[in-house]
């Protein structure tokens, strides 16, 4: 890989979904198609960064304006972990909309497409990032295409989800471009690795602040249910495994990168974690509907990312790294694969109530299937990724002698146990289906679950990577 | 890659491979999905005794897949694995070729003959182990494939089983997850050493620390083990069909249990520091509490599986006994019975089936003079039954007499006692089922299940139950033989206790 | 040029504008009203990134921030007023509903 492609590579996974986004209002037929070739168009150079090596950081400043005033990506270890998770979900998830989105939800289908895109645009914009402004910018434009996806069935729960989250939302970002404004003034710079060590607590408390209500952080939480079980299924499988994470991305690199030693913050950030585990699991617990268990189950897992931060110190930071950022894209796999499941059950029953599963077991074996291979990721099972990644934590936890967090950690398994197979449980025996599943479809869903299971064997490269390459 | 590496996974592959091709198979293809069993069952029973032949003349089999840094997923062939493999290997064959026939007609079977062979996988991965984390890794994959098993028939009652089953399996393995980390937090990794412990290396202060952990690991293995009080998902298991039950209480998930704590007193932290940490001794006691609870609970149930159900929860602590009993005599009686109680055990679960299966009998009261319409099974069933009464010369008395030396040697007389009202016990609620079955006659007509076949029912259901039988008495008589269960657990033993 | 000042009085009154908006944001339970404090706060938050001790040449990282921010808030508020729109449309009300379905 020649020095002089790489940075122009650099350029694609932001520049082809978002011009095809853009030609979207030019197109009418043939949206789907765009879609799944500009995604591909994204992975294969997402796979082709993958050769750059480790260490190295690539720099593009886009339209040859240099920083500050200028826009400057670069590329990091982190960020080829999150653009590569990324592209695959993505593009698995327009896959299954394109096969299936025309034929469950005629209605919506032509409107998919423009938001996928633009969420993927921002999401890998944000990745590229290097400094707090253009995250905030990233941030806004990928906010504005969640919510795109949140209204798009049309009804009073979309407009109501959608408003809310645009509220909250607007709240979170306003808090960070004021601790932006604070970092930026006590600093002297926007760029996150030269102001590390000057950041004063003020800017970040704001700006922690304000992510968390973006990323549905425990407590400020509230508006992600209602707001992802109104989406159209591939819909929440985006907001859900794509679109939270980039919070907590941002927060990776801010406490990680620039304020390495705020210890009282961190251990503030854990008991949300802790709490975001409790109360995320136990409402999981008692939903009536399927999709609200599934967001539910976002906000607890959420809550173990949270716990990276009390226990990436010292000489256990990589290991604290490395597990979170694997938990970070095992759940996002997992629970992508478990929405499209869940888009596959309100197809084939009619409604996704938990108490009349009934049937799903006989008719649509292979959704329920992908249910119980998600959920072993979920619960922290082997040999997935939520497996190798809760070992790294719990290491990082005993290691450091931080073992009240190795409880929750385990504890949180165990609830995510139980509403998995409470979700299982009650497929089996007989019941009236309206449709039968369609094959592909179920395969997709069971394939995306199916990597989020196996991520644990093939990841002894990228954690030992990932430990190293630690902030 | 090697020889040495290549076989441990090819071990590994032969239940793997046709196990997860089954479950995405059609339920037509019933021709394949045959085939595909009976070569992997075939192809691994070949492979273990190549693995036999090769540790014989002093060869070392070792794989390993990198995972997480520092802690990979590591395969060997010692000989207690061997030991473990061995059994596994040839009652899965033998209970596949059971299954094929008890299961005909009914539903799910690709679910079950997939989830079937990915469970001996796990079971033959747990005897491979050489490290806990890889111990650990197979262990929860047995949970996790043994799940759909249990659920099988999908009703209520099976539902219900399923949810007791994970609740107190999932909870075992949540203490384990964290005991095992928190360990490795003490000693940095390790791998399992075959002689003495792999924790001489560690702070002699971490020592109450030790022994929380030592306790922690064994009572969650305690759990797959049924020790009391964490048995209660034993019986309510019994639901499941009889192949289910004959899989789980011989070889698999008990066995998996008590190859754990196994593991944990001699190649983790050796029998030495075992005993010192004073663990072992809260662990005899529970397992002999365990014990005669077991026999006591069985005597009361008319309920035939569920009569053997609590059979086993009091035999696997035969084991456990044995496991915590200082000496090389109680250990070669425990691993020995390892293998001679799953052979008894399954011919018993075999006969039930057969029962239930032929004659839509679950009952004792119900066996009148069944001995008479079905002798190939009864017989069978009275073989094992006399030997889990450690009548000589079957294999069950070969165990309990070294059970009984290695506690007079290992000084714990009390524990001599205990097998001694166990066997009481076992006598107790066997032998009313055999002189039912024998010296009663039956009344009524009985409710014929299945078609008329040659024999007393179809001959795939008579084939294990009657070989396995035979095994009772061939590895009770020739005990001392080249190739018997005993002289390799001998060598086992040797290799512990060196001197 | 000579030095731009841009007094702390300024920013003591970005923050306060920022405070009244964010709770307004929240207290007020009518949709458009919430709007409006949003814009609010931000515009308090422009008066904070813009502050420029005295004597300094004029900084165009900070003209730049805000610039970009005021693009950001007016396409966020005109997808806002449009969502508003159709809200009240669907419902007859522009409020929130208060218990989204549990």
């Amino acid at each position: 890989m020649s020095a002089g492609i790489a940075p122009w590579l650099l350029a694609a996974p932001v520049a082809l979904p978002l011009g095809a986004g853009l030609l979207m209002t030019l197109l009418v037929r043939g949206r789907s198609l765009l879609t799944l070739v500009a995604g591909t168009g994204v992975l294969i150079a997402v796979l082709l960064l993958l050769d750059v090596p480790v260490g190295t950081r690539l720099e593009l400043a886009v339209g040859g304006w240099p920083a500050p005033l200028g826009i400057r990506w670069h590329l990091d270890l982190l960020a080829i972990v999150f653009l590569t998770s990324t592209a695959v979900i993505a593009l698995a998830v327009a896959l299954f909309a394109a096969l299936h989105l025309s034929r469950s939800e005629p209605a919506i289908a032509r409107h998919f497409w423009a938001p996928l895109l633009f969420v993927w645009a921002a999401l890998n914009a944000l990745f590229l990032s290097a400094d707090v402004f253009n995250l905030y910018v990233t941030l806004e434009l990928l906010t504005l295409a969640a919510v795109m996806l949140v209204t798009l069935e049309n009804n009073q729960p979309a407009f109501d989800g959608a408003m809310r989250y645009l509220l909250v939302a607007l709240a979170g970002s306003t808090l960070y471009l004021l601790g932006v404004a604070l970092f930026y003034h006590a600093t002297g710079t926007l760029d996150l690795v030269l102001a590390a060590g000057a950041v004063p607590p003020a800017a970040l408390a704001l700006m922690t602040v304000g992510l968390m209500a973006k990323g549905a952080l425990f407590p400020l939480h509230a508006w992600l249910p209602p707001a992802h079980a109104a989406a159209p299924a591939p819909g929440s499988a985006l907001l859900s495994a794509l679109v939270v994470k980039a919070a907590f991305y941002i927060l990776l690199r801010l406490w990680l990168e620039s304020a390495p030693n705020h210890d009282a913050g961190r251990i503030l950030l854990g008991l949300c974690g802790t709490g975001a585990v409790i109360w995320g699991s136990l409402l999981a617990l008692t939903q009536a509907r399927l999709k609200l268990v599934l967001a539910y189950s976002t906000v607890a897992q959420l809550g173990y990312l949270l716990l990276v931060f009390p226990l990436a110190q010292g000489a256990w930071t990589g290991t604290a790294f490395a597990g979170g950022v694997w938990l970070a894209v095992s759940h996002g796999l997992a629970k992508a694969a478990m929405f499209l499941a869940a888009g596959l059950v309100m197809y084939t029953l009619g409604h996704d109530r938990i108490a009349e599963l009934r049937g799903l077991a006989r008719h649509a074996p292979l959704t329920l299937f992908t249910f119980g291979i998600a959920g072993v990721t979920l619960m922290g099972l082997p040999p997935s990724g939520g497996f190798v990644a809760k070992w790294l934590l719990l290491t990082a936890a005993f290691g450091s002698g931080q073992w009240p967090w190795a409880l929750v950690l385990m504890g949180g398994g165990l609830l995510a146990a139980v509403y998995t197979f409470r979700i299982i449980g009650a497929g089996f025996g007989e019941g009236p289906i309206e449709r039968k599943p369609p094959r592909a479809p179920q395969w997709i869903a069971l394939a995306l679950a199916g990597l989020a299971l196996l991520a644990g064997v093939a990841a002894e490269l990228p954690l030992l990577q990932l430990q190293e390459a630690a902030p | 890659m090697s020889l040495e590496a290549l076989l441990p996974l090819a071990i590994l592959a032969s239940s793997l491979v046709p196990g997860l091709l089954i479950v995405f198979l059609d339920e037509r293809h019933r021709r394949t999905r045959t085939w595909l069993n009976m070569i992997g069952a075939t192809l691994k029973v070949l492979l273990v005794v190549g693995a036999l032949v090769g540790v014989y003349h002093g060869i070392e089999y070792q794989a390993v897949i990198p995972m997480i840094p520092d802690y990979p997923l590591l395969l060997r062939l010692d000989p207690l694995a061997l030991l473990f493999v061995s059994l596994s290997a040839v009652l899965w064959l033998l209970t596949t070729i059971y299954a094929i026939a008890y299961l005909e007609g009914s539903p799910h079977r690709s679910r079950f003959f997939g989830f079937f062979s990915v469970c001996v996988s796990a079971t033959v991965g747990i005897a491979m182990a050489a490290n806990l984390f890889t111990l650990f890794f197979f262990y929860e994959l047995l949970t996790l494939s043994t799940y759909p098993l249990v659920i099988h028939r999908e009703t209520k009652k099976s539902l219900h089983a399923g949810r007791i089953y994970l609740t107190y399996v999932l909870s075992g393995s949540a203490v384990l997850l964290g005991a095992i980390v928190w360990l490795h937090s003490l000693a940095g990794p390790f791998e399992f050493a075959v002689s003495g412990g792999a924790l001489d290396h560690v702070d002699p202060r971490h020592r109450p620390a030790l022994l929380v952990i030592f306790l922690l690991m064994v009572g969650s293995f305690g759990v797959k083990a049924a020790l009391v009080p964490m048995h209660h998902w034993l019986p309510v298991a019994m639901v499941a069909p009889a192949p289910v039950s004959a899989l789980l209480h011989a070889v698999a998930v008990v066995k998996a249990g008590a190859f754990g704590i196994a593991r944990t007193i001699y190649d983790v932290f050796g029998s030495e520091l075992s005993h010192a940490l004073g663990g072992t001794q809260v662990l005899a006691v529970v397992a002999g509490v365990t014990i005669i609870y077991g026999s006591l609970r069985a005597l009361q149930q008319d309920d035939l599986k569920r009569r053997l159900a609590y059979s086993t929860v009091s035999q696997i602590s035969y084991i456990i006994l044995g496991l915590s009993l200082p000496g090389p005599l109680a250990t070669i009686g425990a691993l020995v019975h390892l293998v001679h109680q799953g052979i008894m055990k399954i011919t018993l679960f075999f006969a039930a089936g057969n029962l239930a299966e032929t004659l839509h009998l679950h009952k004792v009261s119900e066996l009148d003079g069944v001995g008479w319409r079905m002798p190939w099974t009864m017989s069978a069933f009275t073989v094992a039954a006399f030997g889990m009464m450690s009548v000589p010369p079957l294999a069950g008395f070969i165990s309990e007499w070294f059970l009984g030396l290695g506690a007079l040697n290992g000084g714990a007389p009390w524990a001599l006692g205990v097998l001694l009202v166990s066997s009481l016990l076992n006598a107790a609620y066997f032998l009313p089922v055999i002189y039912r079955a024998w010296f009663r006659s039956r009344s009524n007509p009985w409710h014929e299940n299945l078609p008329r076949h040659r024999w007393e029912t179809h001959t795939w259901l008579l084939i294990p139950p009657v070989i396995t039988a035979l095994l009772v008495i061939v590895l009770g008589l020739f005990a001392n033989g080249l190739w018997s269960p005993l002289t390799w657990v001998r060598i086992i033993a040797e290799q512990e206790y060196p001197t | 040029m000579t030095g731009v000042e841009v007094p702390l009085i300024y920013v003591v009154t970005g923050i306060f504008i920022f405070l009244r908006g964010l709770y307004a944001l929240f207290a007020r339970p009518h949709l458009l009203h919430k709007l409006v404090a949003g814009n609010l706060a931000a515009s308090g938050v422009f008066l904070v990134i813009a502050w420029s001790p005295q004597g300094g040449p004029p900084d165009p990282v900070a003209q730049a921030l805000v610039l970009t921010g005021i693009v950001v808030s007016v396409a966020v508020t005109a997808y806002a007023a449009a969502l508003l729109a159709r809200l009240e449309q669907t419902s007859g009300k522009p409020y929130l509903e208060h218990d989204p379905d549990r």
